[in-house]
C-alpha cells in the first residue's frame, strides 16, 4: 500500500494530522454575516468581521452543535465547559489582531477514527477538536480593477469574506505510520465529517484543509523532531508531501545531520517541501481567555438533542452490511465511502423482492461497478443519479428472475441512465424518463418502464424450452464436426456449441438452459 | 429658564410642556460653548443634530405619550459609538473616526427620547485617572480649573458639575465614573457588570468595562440607568434579566428613618492610613448621617483587597494589549503617511496614533501575557481576582452595602502626577475592586476639603442590587445638600 520510497529498512515514519474543517453553517462563528463562498470581496463582512471599534463576538449555536455532533460521533469527551481564547498576532487579514480559538480547554477531547489498513480497520486516536474562526485572505495579485486603482500595482488587497468563518480544528495523535496511512486518515475523516453533515467537504473551496506533522525515527527509538507541513488541500498532495518530507528527514539524518523543528510549505509543482519559518522565529501568540466570551457551557439536554439527531455512523453501517447483508468487509468499506452512496445501496437493496445474501451481493456489485462507473463518467452527484435506487433494484430483479441476462442488464442500465441524463440535461423530461428519475414510491411506474424498455430494446431472454430446443437442434445439425469433437472427448467443444446457440439467438437465449438442453441432447443421442 | 437643570426636573417640565426641548437643548449648548475654553469638557459639540433631535422630541411631546426622557439633553463619553458623529476615544488614532452605528446604550437612550448634545472628553481609550491623557487636551475641574477633574470620564463629570448637561454617560473600568464624579462633586454609578451592554463601547479591558451614568443626584442616575440597562444579544456578557425600574423604587414613600435595617459595612482596610484627613472627616460625617437615617454600621474585613491595584494593573493592561491590536492602520483610523513595509506600517501607525499612557499599558499587557511570564503575572492575578471576589461575597453576606471614601484625596493639580504613573495608579485604590468583582458601586458628594474641592463617598453593593445603592444615596441626598452645590461661575 505504501509508495515504498521512504520506507527504508529500520526507519519508521510518524505522522499526526491537524485538519481545519469548515463547518456548514449559514452564518459566521461570531457574527451574522453569510459564509457563502465566491461573493465579491468584502461583501460578506459585517462590522464584527471588520473588527470595527466597539463590536463584540457572539458564538454561533449552529457551529457549536456541529462540534458537539462531531465529538459525539467520534466517541470523544464533550467538555461541559470549554473556553474561547485569543491567539494574538498582527496580520492584515486578521482584523482584530487576534484570532478567537480554543486553547487550553477545547470543546472536544479524545475520540478515535478507524481507517482502512492492510489488516482491516485500524483505530487512529484523536487528541482534540476545537472551535475557531478563520482569517480573511490577502490578495497580492489579480485584484479587482477598482482595488488596484486604489492601492497601485504593487499594492495588496484584503478580502474579509472568509474572516470569521467557523472552523473545527481536529487534531490526531501521531498514530499514523506512513504517507499512505495519513492520506487514508484524511479521506476517512473527510467522509466522516460530510457523513454527519457538519461540513460540505468541498476541497477546492478550502472547506477541508490539512496540516501534517511529520517525524522519523529508527525503529523502537523515541519520537524524532517534527516538521509541520502547512495547508494541504488535496489527499494526493498530502501523501506526496509527507512522502517527500519523510525521505528528506531520513536522508538528512543518515548524512549525519539533524532535523530542525520548523514549519514547511509543500510546492506541488516541484514535489518538495520548503522551510517557511523555524521554531526560533515562531511567534509568541500570548493566548489568554477571551474576556468577551464567557466559558462555553454545554448541558446534558443539549448533548442529548444533538445525539438523537445523529445519523447512523459509517462504522455501524459497515458492521451491519457485513453481518446482516453478508457483504465482504472490503465492499462494505467501499459502499460507505459516503453517506449518499451507502444510502443509495441500502435503498436499492431494500427495493429487492427477496432480501438474501445473493441479492445484496448483486446490488453491491452493481453499485460499486456499473453505477459508480457511470456516475464517475458523467460526473453526476448520487442524489441526482439518473437511475434511482428503486430502478436499479427493478433492473436487477429482472436478472434474478431470468428475464434478462447480466449483459443485457448492463445494456438496459446504460440505456436508461443515458436517456434520463439526456432528458435531464435537455430540460425536456419526457414521460418515460420522469418515471426513471423518480425514487421510492414510483416502483410501479419504473417497473412498467423497465419492462417497456426491455421489450423495445429486445433484451428479453429466451427461456422457453420449445424455442430453445429448436435452436439447439439446428446447431447440432449444422455443427456435426464440432459435435464429433465433443464426443471424441474434447470438452471445450461443448462451449463452442453453447456459443453457437447463443449467437443464433442473438444473445437472448438463457445460457443456463441452453447448456442443460444441449448436454441432455448430446448425451441422449450419443 | 427657571426649571431645575436635572434629568427629573427637565423631564417633568418637558412632559408638562412648561418648556420645550429646543429651549432646554439650546441652554445646554450655550452653556457648553461658554464653558469650553475653561473646561474643554467636550470633544464634539453637535448643535445641528441636537437641535434637530430636540425639535423631533417637541413634536413627540406635543402628541403626548412621549418616552420618559423625551427632549432631555444628554452627553455621551467619546468612547461610545454614535452613528454619524465622530467617536475619537480622545486618541489621535481615531481623531477622524465616524462610527457607522450606535452603541447599545446610546441607542437605548436615543429611544428613551434624550437629545444628544455632544461627546465628552476623556483619557485616551479610557486609560487614566486625571483626564490628562487626551489627544484633545486636559479637562479643567469646574471647582478649580487648575485641578484635574479625575478620569477617565473627566469630561462627563466636569460637564455635569458645571451644569452643561443634566447628565452624561461614562464608562468605568477601574473607577472611571466614580473617581471623576467624586472629584467634581457629582453622583456617579457604575452598575453591575452585565447590566448594560458593552456593544459599541470601545473596549479597554473587556472583563472590567462597564457603562455608567454621571448626574447631579441618585434619582437622575436611576432615571438614566433605567433607560440604559437591558439585555443585548450582541454582547455575550450582557445579562438577560427583568428590568428593575430603579426610579419607581426611589419614589416610593419613606418615613423618618428610611434606611432602617440597612447594614453598612465599614472595611478596616478603607479607613487606615493613606486617606487624606479632610476626606476621612467628610466620610465619617456622611456615615453619621446614614446612621441618623436608620442605617447600622458594622465592621467588616476585606483581607485581600490590598492586592486590588497590582491585580488590576496586570489584568486590565493584558486585555487592553489585545483589544487595541485592531488599531493597525489597515482598515480605519490613523495610518502613518510613509512606511517601508508591513511591520513598519504597524510600528509607525501605532507609535504616532497612541499616546504615552496607552503605549505603557500595551507594553505592560504584552509583557504579562508573554510566554514565560503568563503564569507568574496573568494567571496569578486571575487567581487573586477570584480571592478578592470571595472576600467581597463574604463581606456582603454580613452587610448590605460597603461604604468608604471614593478616592484617598480630592483632585490634585494638573500636571503634578504625569511623571509618576505609579502614584496615579494608587489613586484608584478604592475603586478598582468593584471592577475586579463586577459589583455595582456609586459615588455621592459628601463634603469639601480645605481647598474647596469636592469629596465623594462610595457605596458598593451586591450583584444587580443597584436598587439598594441608589436608595441609600437618594435618602442621603434628601437629607443633605452637598450634591446641590454648584461651582462658582457655573450657576444659572
Amino acid at each position: 500500500m505504501s509508495r515504498a520510497g521512504h520506507a527504508r529498512i529500520g526507519w519508521e515514519v510518524v505522522v499526526g494530522i491537524e485538519t481545519h474543517v469548515q463547518l456548514s453553517t449559514a452564518s459566521k462563528m461570531f457574527s451574522g454575516a453569510s459564509t457563502a463562498f465566491g461573493a465579491a470581496p468584502n461583501v460578506n463582512a459585517c462590522a464584527v468581521d471588520l473588527a470595527l471599534p466597539g463590536v463584540l463576538p457572539v458564538p454561533n449555536r449552529g457551529a457549536i452543535e456541529r462540534a458537539l455532533a462531531f465529538g459525539l460521533a467520534i466517541g470523544g469527551t464533550i467538555n461541559r465547559e470549554s473556553v474561547f481564547a485569543r491567539k494574538n498576532y498582527f496580520y492584515p487579514d486578521l482584523p482584530k489582531g487576534y484570532q478567537i480559538s480554543q486553547y487550553e480547554r477545547p470543546i472536544v477531547t479524545g475520540g478515535a477514527l478507524s481507517i482502512a489498513s492492510d489488516d482491516g480497520e485500524r483505530s487512529i486516536r484523536l487528541t482534540r477538536a476545537h472551535l475557531e474562526e478563520d482569517a480573511g485572505k490577502s490578495l497580492h495579485e489579480g485584484l479587482p480593477q477598482e482595488a488596484e486603482a486604489a492601492v497601485g500595482r504593487d499594492g495588496s488587497g484584503i478580502d474579509l469574506n472568509r474572516a470569521g468563518t467557523p472552523l473545527l480544528e481536529i487534531v490526531s495523535e501521531p498514530d499514523l505510520r506512513s504517507a499512505a496511512e495519513a492520506a487514508a486518515y484524511a479521506r476517512r475523516l473527510h467522509a466522516f465529517v460530510t457523513w454527519i453533515g457538519i461540513c460540505d467537504g468541498n476541497l477546492q473551496e478550502g472547506s477541508f484543509r490539512c496540516d501534517a506533522n511529520v517525524s522519523v525515527r529508527r525503529e523502537g527509538a523515541p519520537l524524532g523532531t517534527r516538521c509541520e507541513i502547512k495547508n494541504l488541500n488535496s489527499f494526493r498532495f498530502l501523501e506526496l508531501a509527507i512522502d517527500y518530507e519523510a525521505r528528506r528527514q531520513i536522508e538528512l539524518i543518515e548524512d549525519g545531520g539533524s532535523v530542525r523543528q520548523e514549519t514547511r510549505l509543500y510546492d506541488a509543482g516541484r514535489n518538495e517541501t520548503r522551510p517557511m519559518r523555524s521554531k526560533e522565529d515562531a511567534q509568541d501568540y500570548r493566548y489568554f481567555p477571551d474576556p468577551d466570551l464567557p466559558p462555553l457551557a454545554i448541558d446534558e439536554d443539549w448533548i442529548e438533542r444533538v445525539r438523537t439527531s445523529l445519523p447512523e455512523l459509517p462504522d455501524a453501517v459497515r458492521a451491519r452490511l457485513v453481518t446482516e447483508h453478508g457483504i465482504t468487509h472490503y465492499d462494505a468499506q467501499q459502499l460507505t465511502a459516503s453517506r449518499e452512496l451507502a444510502e443509495y445501496y441500502e435503498r436499492a437493496a431494500a427495493a429487492l423482492p427477496a432480501h438474501d445474501a445473493a441479492g445484496f451481493k448483486l446490488v453491491a456489485n452493481w453499485v460499486l461497478g456499473e453505477f459508480s462507473a457511470a456516475r464517475n463518467r458523467d460526473d453526476v452527484p448520487i442524489e441526482r443519479a439518473p437511475v434511482a435506487p428503486a430502478l436499479l433494484a427493478d433492473i436487477l430483479r429482472h436478472v434474478t428472475d431470468g428475464t434478462i441476462s447480466v449483459s443485457a442488464a448492463k445494456t438496459l442500465f446504460n440505456e436508461m441512465w443515458n436517456a434520463a441524463l439526456r432528458g435531464a440535461t435537455a430540460g425536456n423530461v419526457i414521460g418515460i424518463v420522469s418515471g426513471l428519475v423518480e425514487t421510492g414510491s414510483a416502483t410501479a411506474s419504473t417497473s412498467s418502464s423497465v419492462d417497456a424498455m426491455i421489450e423495445s430494446l429486445g433484451l428479453r431472454q429466451v427461456s422457453d424450452v420449445g424455442e430453445l430446443e429448436a435452436l439447439v437442434d439446428a446447431v447440432i445439425a449444422a455443427q456435426s464436426a464440432v459435435v464429433a469433437e465433443f464426443r471424441g472427448g474434447r470438452e471445450k467443444a461443448f462451449n463452442a456449441l453453447v456459443g453457437q446457440v447463443m449467437k443464433a439467438s442473438r444473445g437472448k437465449a438463457n445460457p443456463g438452459r441452453v447448456s442443460a438442453l444441449l448436454k441432455a441432447k448430446l448425451e441422449r443421442s450419443g | 429658564m427657571t426649571e431645575p437643570f436635572t434629568v427629573a426636573g427637565l423631564a417633568a417640565a418637558l412632559h408638562a410642556r412648561r418648556i420645550s426641548s429646543v429651549e432646554a437643548t439650546q441652554e445646554s449648548l450655550a452653556r457648553i460653548e461658554a464653558a469650553q475654553p475653561a473646561l474643554n469638557a467636550f470633544v464634539t459639540i453637535d448643535h445641528e443634530g441636537a437641535l434637530a433631535a430636540a425639535r423631533a422630541a417637541d413634536v413627540t411631546l406635543a402628541r403626548g405619550a412621549a418616552p420618559p426622557l423625551a427632549g432631555v439633553p444628554l452627553a455621551h463619553k467619546d468612547v461610545l459609538m454614535t452613528a454619524g458623529l465622530p467617536t475619537t476615544c480622545a486618541s489621535r488614532m481615531l481623531a477622524d473616526y465616524v462610527a457607522p452605528y450606535d452603541a447599545h446604550v446610546v441607542a437605548r437612550l436615543r429611544d428613551a427620547g434624550t437629545t444628544l448634545v455632544g461627546k465628552t472628553n476623556m483619557d485616551e481609550f479610557a486609560m487614566g485617572s486625571s483626564n490628562e491623557n487626551s489627544h484633545f487636551g486636559p479637562v479643567g475641574n469646574p471647582w478649580n480649573a487648575a485641578r484635574i477633574p479625575g478620569g477617565s470620564s473627566g469630561g462627563s463629570a466636569a460637564a455635569v458639575a458645571a451644569r452643561l448637561v443634566p447628565a452624561a454617560t461614562g464608562t468605568d473600568t477601574g473607577g472611571s465614573v466614580r473617581q471623576p464624579a467624586a472629584m467634581c462633586g457629582v453622583t456617579g454609578i457604575k452598575p453591575t457588570y452585565g447590566l448594560c451592554s458593552r456593544y459599541g463601547l470601545v473596549a479597554f479591558a473587556s472583563s472590567f468595562d462597564t457603562p455608567g451614568v454621571l448626574a447631579q443626584n441618585a434619582e437622575d442616575c436611576a432615571l438614566v440607568l433605567d433607560a440604559m440597562a437591558g439585555h443585548d444579544a450582541r454582547d455575550a456578557t450582557s445579562v438577560d434579566r427583568a428590568p428593575a425600574d430603579f426610579t419607581r423604587l426611589l419614589r416610593r414613600g419613606a418615613g423618618a428613618r428610611p434606611l432602617a435595617g440597612l447594614r453598612i459595612g465599614l472595611p478596616r482596610e478603607y479607613f487606615d492610613a493613606g486617606v487624606a484627613p479632610d476626606v476621612a472627616k467628610a466620610v465619617e460625617a456622611a456615615l453619621a448621617e446614614l446612621r441618623a437615617l436608620g442605617g447600622e454600621t458594622v465592621a467588616i474585613e476585606l483581607p485581600t483587597v490590598g492586592h486590588a491595584i497590582p491585580v488590576y494593573y496586570v489584568l486590565a493592561p493584558a486585555e487592553a494589549s489585545s483589544n487595541l491590536s485592531r488599531f493597525d492602520g489597515v482598515r480605519y483610523g490613523h495610518r502613518a503617511a510613509a512606511y517601508a513595509d508591513l511591520d513598519d506600517l504597524y510600528c509607525r501607525t501605532r507609535a504616532e496614533g497612541f499616546g504615552p499612557e496607552v503605549k505603557r499599558r500595551i507594553l505592560i499587557g504584552t509583557y504579562v501575557l508573554s510566554r514565560g511570564y503568563y503564569d507568574a503575572y496573568y494567571l496569578k492575578a486571575q487567581q487573586v481576582r477570584r480571592l478578592i471576589s470571595q472576600d467581597f461575597a463574604h463581606a456582603l453576606a454580613r452587610c448590605d452595602v460597603i461604604a468608604g471614601p471614593t478616592t484617598p484625596a480630592a483632585a490634585f493639580a494638573l500636571g503634578t502626577r504625569v511623571a509618576d504613573p505609579l502614584a496615579m495608579y494608587l489613586g484608584d485604590i478604592f475603586t478598582v475592586a468593584a471592577n475586579l468583582t463586577g459589583l455595582p458601586a456609586i459615588s455621592i458628594p459628601c463634603g469639601f476639603d480645605a481647598d474647596g474641592l469636592p469629596i465623594g463617598m462610595q457605596l458598593q453593593g451586591r450583584h444587580f442590587d443597584e436598587a439598594t445603592l441608589l436608595d441609600a444615596a437618594h435618602r442621603f441626598q434628601r437629607a443633605t445638600d452637598w450634591h446641590r452645590l454648584v461651582p462658582s461661575g457655573y450657576g444659572r
